[in-house]
C-alpha cells in the first residue's frame, strides 16, 4: 500500500510524525472495517441463500444466479469476503512469519491466491448469469 | 541479519490465567482463517455450477456426504461466530464496551447468538424443525 493512500486517512500530525513502526496502515485498517460492515448484510443474504440451496437442483441454482439482482449480491458478499479475508491473513503472515524473505513470499504467494479465486468467482458467475 | 541462537521461551500460554476475551479474540483470528479457507467451498459451488449438472452433481454429493457436512458445519459456525464477534470488535471501534463487565457481558451474548444462529440453520436440516 502506497503510503499516499495512507495519508488521505492519517490526521495531519500522525502524517508529519510518519507514526507507529511501519509508518503505514492506517488505510488498512479502515478498509477492513470498511469492508467488514458492508459484509454484514451481504454475508445474511449469502447465509440465507446457501440455505435454501440444497433444496434446488442444477437448473434451479443457474436460474436463481442467472437474476441479475442474485448475480450481483453473489458477487460483492463473495469479493467484499475475500478482500477481507486477503486483509486478515495478512495481519496473520505478518504477526507469526517472522523470516522476512519467508513473509514477503507467502504474503505475495497468498494475495495472489485471493486474486486467483476471486477472478474464478467473478468468470464462473458472468458465465452463469449472462 | 546476525544469526539467531536458539533462546529459551519463558512460560506463557502455560502460566498466564485464561480469560474469555483472549480466548474469543485468538479464536475470531482462527475463524477468519477458516473461513478463508473455506471459501473455497463457495468457489467449487460456482465453477461447479458454471461447468454443467454433472460437475454440480459432484458438489452436492460431496456436500451431503458426511466429511462434507461435517465440513460445511464447522464453515458455518466460524462465519457465526465471526461475524457476532466482528460485530463486537465493530462496537469496540466507537470506543463502547470496554468495561470488563461489558466486554464479558458481550462476550458471552455473542457466544449464545453463534450457538442460537447455528441451531436455526442446521435444526431444519438435520432434525426437521
Amino acid at each position: 500500500m502506497s503510503s499516499k493512500m495512507n495519508e488521505k486517512y492519517q490526521s495531519p500530525l500522525a502524517r508529519a510524525r510518519g507514526m507507529g513502526s511501519a509508518g503505514e496502515g492506517v488505510s488498512h485498517w479502515l478498509k477492513e472495517r470498511i469492508i467488514a460492515a458492508a459484509l454484514i448484510p451481504l454475508t445474511l443474504w449469502f447465509i440465507w441463500t446457501v440455505a435454501h440451496m440444497p433444496s434446488w437442483d442444477h437448473a434451479g441454482v443457474m436460474i436463481f444466479l442467472s437474476n441479475p439482482v442474485n448475480a450481483v449480491l453473489m458477487l460483492l458478499a463473495l469479493g467484499g469476503s475475500l478482500y477481507h479475508g486477503a486483509l486478515g491473513v495478512q495481519v496473520i503472515v505478518e504477526d507469526y512469519v517472522h523470516n522476512e524473505a519467508l513473509r514477503f513470499i507467502t504474503l505475495m504467494v497468498l494475495n495472489l491466491l485471493f486474486l486467483a479465486v476471486s477472478v474464478a468467482c467473478i468468470f464462473s458467475l458472468l458465465k452463469i448469469a449472462l | 541479519m546476525a544469526e539467531k541462537t536458539a533462546r529459551p521461551l519463558s512460560p506463557h500460554l502455560q502460566v498466564y490465567r485464561w480469560e474469555l476475551h483472549m480466548l474469543m479474540s485468538i479464536l475470531h483470528r482462527a475463524s477468519g482463517a477458516a473461513l478463508a479457507l473455506g471459501t473455497l467451498l463457495a468457489l467449487w459451488m460456482l465453477l461447479s455450477a458454471a461447468i454443467g449438472p454433472e460437475a454440480y452433481g459432484h458438489f452436492t454429493t460431496f456436500c451431503r456426504s458426511p466429511l462434507g457436512q461435517f465440513m460445511l458445519f464447522g464453515w458455518s459456525v466460524a462465519l457465526f461466530y465471526h461475524l457476532c464477534n466482528g460485530v463486537r470488535h465493530l462496537i469496540w471501534d466507537t470506543v463502547h464496551l470496554f468495561e470488563i463487565r461489558n466486554a464479558y457481558l458481550s462476550g458471552l451474548l455473542v457466544l449464545g447468538l453463534t450457538a442460537f444462529l447455528t441451531a436455526l440453520l442446521w435444526g431444519p436440516l438435520w432434525f426437521g424443525w
